[in-house]
């Protein structure tokens, strides 16, 4: 199904980040550019300073150099939680879900940014607070909804198998229905149909809501079949940018991350 | 339904019908969704808007008198209603099994001559995509769920919203159009086509008319009682006859609410949160709650398990005969109305089965020890014996007339007789009109005088009730002279918890021999407990443990054999726990999960020459077919066991 996807403009842009923990350079000089709708790739061996792009990304961590802007705004330090109210979510490497909670609650989590009332009413759960925990759980249930998990709406997520737990993360990024989504390796660890399964639903996420993604992903076929551009950094260094055609034959990213090979082999 | 109506014999199809209820019981509920987590409901005067609408828009793309409408879906209300719609037009529904291939598919839908195709989602607009070049007629594919759809251009691909919005604005041109066309539809007009899955070659497209549907509907309720305030769960597949009756055509005709639940996979929660009062499952769903129960008592606590034990011991002895009405003692009662608030009440419950008036189970022959167990809690479930040609009805057992080994007496009426070869025969006002373009299937099946033959054997017991064995070209032979029904060995083995599909062979063998598939959740959590670790189906399969497990499951069969004259010679000598799950994706089962015998004896010739020959390890490699249709292989080192032979015991079973 080839189809014209509308790429905007630059949503989010990177410029000459540095960032280090005392005397280990985790990333240096690094810039990019993702466009509105587009689903960008982060890859690069173990180590290379992926997670701690995504980090400086969502205001986790500070890089000592550099500035980052997003919709327009150019900032040097901004808290996680500013980062979300802006409209940026991300899941995690590890799961990062509330283990005795249900699918559901900890979806309605991910709502916490755009809740108004204060803890007085929704202690209460009465009048004004009410209905807006009813509009909130509407967009929940549209997200149960498209991740197909009804049938776990209401099960402990600790119980749940680790494929849908990805699965119960994502959902809760998508709840602060962000412009931008960063996803930590969503696909480590999961079997090859669940692998399918979660790239139908980044696509579709993409598709369905326009949502702006960036992404980590170890696995080279899932990075080349669903992203538009890629990055490839290796020690804390951007060695390529380009869309995965132009990445995979590019004889430095050969080198450092597919393994040493000079013959035009597809993997 | 309560009052006479003076139109009653003039409504003869369902359009008619549904026109009849938005004028009676307008405002009651006539069709249930859980949408987005909240259950959104239909009165019977908006399905008939709906259907109006739905009508009036296919007839504005084109859809013409006699065409065929394919409908593929999940139970939804809009696939219900597109069923009435078709009819409304005169045109033939065909409902399809949702989980068929696309191959699979594209018979069905180039058979049936489908024009139109009206389908749940993207996955099933997909399925229809890949092969509509090989479906000439097919021309306009409607998709109900636009997830996904927006970039699909093509001309002929459309939502169904839009074509309802068409409709709404014709009917709003063209008041009365509806009740128009509907009044043009006669009793003896094709209903409906339902493709039967076939146990042996293509499938055949059965044609029901209005008069079978309906009759037989109208037979059901009034033998049943059931009236608009029952409520029904659709979660059987569209495509079979069950479904069409139970939730299609009785819901018309006694006016209750069906309700379709949120997806395949939250079925036994909406069971719980609808509370259905009457209620349709072949035996595999009654035995996989009860293997569930099971299980999850066995982490209950010690005090939970107790009670359960205790109480469940007194259910079994007397919950039947409370449920029947017969006489129970004081103390019994008492102590059942004690068991009913502390553990019957409360399973039942959880299992949504509280509201229940009635349950049916067909298909297959159900288990004892799962028919009792459910009757024992006072549910009352009981057996019918029915097929697609005959819409349904052929037996059904009475209520406080219930055995767990027969399929009770003919339904109201049905004509039953038994032909020299033990073959079934029945003539009712069921009865199919023919196979679609195939007269000859047709007329080995249904001879000019109106008799179909079923294809089972079965004999009449002491009390007129029918009791069915097997297939009738499968009773066979062992080469000593024994009767073989293969059928009946297999159930015998599937009424274990632990087995879940069985195999057996005998017709010209020296002796029986059968293959096994283990239920992978009960010996997966029967070896868990045992902290025996495996990494699969396969691996699991082959254990020595678990051996040991069926063995004493196959050994339990033949004692049971051994007490019944005709039978004791057909106990099972060897059997063989498969290395993979018979599975309809590979053609080993029909997609109503029967087992196709060629296809798995064609595929497992080898294993059934070493059941048949002395040796103890069979190499294999089976291929198996993934859900996104790629193949590959599995290889495994297949154990044969022998098993205790019991001496014939007929002089003592006699009681």
């Amino acid at each position: 199904m080839a189809y014209e996807r509308n790429i905007g403009d630059t949503i989010l842009s990177v410029d000459q980040i540095s960032l280090s923990f005392g005397g280990v350079k985790a990333l240096s000089n690094i810039s990019f550019a993702v466009r509105e709708h587009e689903v960008f790739a982060i890859i690069g061996p173990n180590g290379a300073g992926k997670s701690s792009m995504l980090n400086c990304i969502n205001g986790f961590y500070h890089p000592q150099e550099g500035t980052i802007t997003f919709k327009g705004n150019t900032r040097r330090q901004v808290r996680p939680s500013e980062a979300a109210r802006q409209g940026i979510a991300r899941t995690f490497q590890n799961i990062a879900l509330f283990n005795g909670m249900s699918t559901l609650d900890n979806i309605m989590t991910g709502r916490n940014t755009k809740m108004n009332k204060g803890i007085f009413w929704q202690a209460l759960r009465f009048g004004p607070a009410e209905k807006e925990e009813m509009e909130h759980r509407a967009v929940v249930e549209r997200v149960i909804d498209f991740l197909e998990i009804e049938a776990i709406r209401k099960t402990a997520v600790g119980t749940l198998p680790y494929g849908l737990q990805k699965r119960v993360e994502l959902g809760r990024a998508l709840a602060a229905e962000p412009d931008l989504l960063l996803l930590d390796e969503p696909m480590a660890g999961m079997n090859l149909e669940e692998k399918q399964d979660m790239c139908r639903f980044i696509l579709d996420v993409n598709d369905e809501f326009g949502t702006t993604i960036v992404l980590i992903e170890h696995d080279m076929g899932v990075v080349m079949d669903i992203s538009d551009r890629v990055v490839v950094l290796d020690y804390g260094k951007k060695l390529a940018e380009g869309t995965p055609d132009e990445v995979r034959t590019n004889q430095d990213v050969i080198d450092a991350y597919l393994g040493v090979s000079h013959d035009d082999e597809e993997a | 339904m309560g009052e006479a109506n003076p139109a009653d014999g003039a409504v003869d199809t369902f359009p008619k019908l549904l026109i009849d209820n938005a004028r009676r019981i307008g405002a009651r509920p006539a069709i249930r969704e859980k949408d987005l987590g909240i259950w959104q409901a239909w009165t019977w005067q908006q399905v008939k808007d709906e259907v109006a609408a739905m009508a009036a828009g296919l007839k504005m793309y084109g859809f013409e008198r006699g065409d065929s409408l394919a409908i593929v879906g999940d139970n939804r209300p809009q696939l219900y209603w597109a069923m009435t719609a078709a009819q409304a037009l005169g045109g033939k529904p065909v409902p399809m099994y949702q989980d068929a291939v696309a191959e699979e598919m594209q018979y069905v839908l180039e058979h049936a001559e489908a024009s139109f195709a009206i389908v749940e989602d993207q996955e099933q607009t997909d399925k229809l995509l890949e092969v509509m070049d090989r479906c000439p007629k097919l021309k306009e594919i409607v998709y109900k769920d636009p997830r996904g759809m927006r970039h699909y251009d093509q001309p002929f691909v459309r939502s169904l919203d839009s074509l309802m919005e068409a409709g709404r604005k014709f009917l709003a041109e063209n008041p009365g159009w509806f009740e128009a066309e509907a009044a043009k539809g006669k009793g003896e007009d094709i209903a409906i086509m339902l493709y039967t899955s076939g146990t042996t070659g293509r499938p055949k497209g059965v044609m029901l008319s209005f008069d079978n549907v309906v009759i037989t509907a109208r037979n059901g309720v009034a033998w049943d009682k059931l009236d608009e305030n029952d409520e029904v769960m659709a979660y059987l597949p569209m495509a079979w006859v069950g479904d069409n009756i139970f939730s299609y055509g009785q819901s018309y005709v006694a006016g209750f609410c069906v309700s379709c639940p949120e997806s395949s996979d939250t079925v036994m929660l909406d069971l719980k949160e609808i509370g259905p009062t009457y209620f349709f499952a072949p035996p595999r769903v009654f035995e996989n709650i009860l293997t569930q129960v099971s299980i999850r008592m066995e982490d209950a606590s010690k005090l939970n398990q107790w009670l359960y034990k205790k109480f469940m011991d007194v259910a079994l002895r007397v919950g039947p005969n409370v449920l029947d009405g017969k006489q129970v003692s004081f103390l019994d009662r008492a102590l059942y109305a004690l068991g009913e608030f502390l553990v019957y009440g409360p399973l039942k419950n959880e299992l949504g089965f509280s509201r229940f008036r009635l349950a049916y189970t067909a298909g297959e022959a159900i288990g004892p020890d799962i028919f009792d167990f459910f009757r024992s809690l006072g549910v009352n479930i009981k057996q019918l014996y029915g097929s697609t040609e005959a819409s349904v009805f052929i037996c059904m057992q009475k209520n406080g007339d219930i055995k767990p080994d027969t399929v009770g007496p003919p339904a109201t009426d049905v004509e039953l007789k038994i032909a020299d070869n033990g073959e079934v025969l029945f003539r009712s006002p069921g009865v199919f009109v023919a196979y679609y373009k195939n007269d000859e299937a047709t007329k080995s099946t249904k001879t000019d005088d109106g008799w179909v033959m079923t294809g089972d054997a079965g004999f009449f017991d002491a009390d007129g009730h029918l009791k069915i064995i097997d297939r009738a070209k499968d009773v066979g032979k062992l080469n000593d002279g024994t009767m073989f029904a293969p059928k009946y060995l297999e159930n015998k083995l599937k009424f274990f918890p632990f087995i879940t599909e069985a195999v057996a062979f005998g017709h010209e063998r020296d002796y029986a021999a059968a293959f096994i598939n283990i239920d992978l959740e009960a010996v997966g959590n029967w070896a868990e407990r045992r902290g025996l670790a495996y990494s699969g189906y396969t691996d699991l399969s082959m254990r020595d443990e678990v051996y040991d497990l069926v063995a004493e499951c196959v050994d339990k069969v033949n004692k049971d054999l051994s007490e019944d004259a005709a039978l004791s010679g057909s106990q099972i000598k060897r059997f063989l726990i498969l290395h993979k799950l018979l599975d309809a994706d590979d053609g080993e089962l029909t997609r109503t999960r029967k087992v196709r015998r060629s296809t798995v004896a064609e595929r497992y010739g080898e294993l059934i020459n070493a059941l048949y020959s002395g040796v103890d390890v069979c190499p294999v490699e089976a291929t198996v077919t993934f859900e996104d249709g790629r193949t590959g292989t599995i290889k495994a080192d297949v154990k044969i066991r022998e098993a205790k032979i019991f001496p014939s015991q007929q002089a003592q079973a006699a009681e």
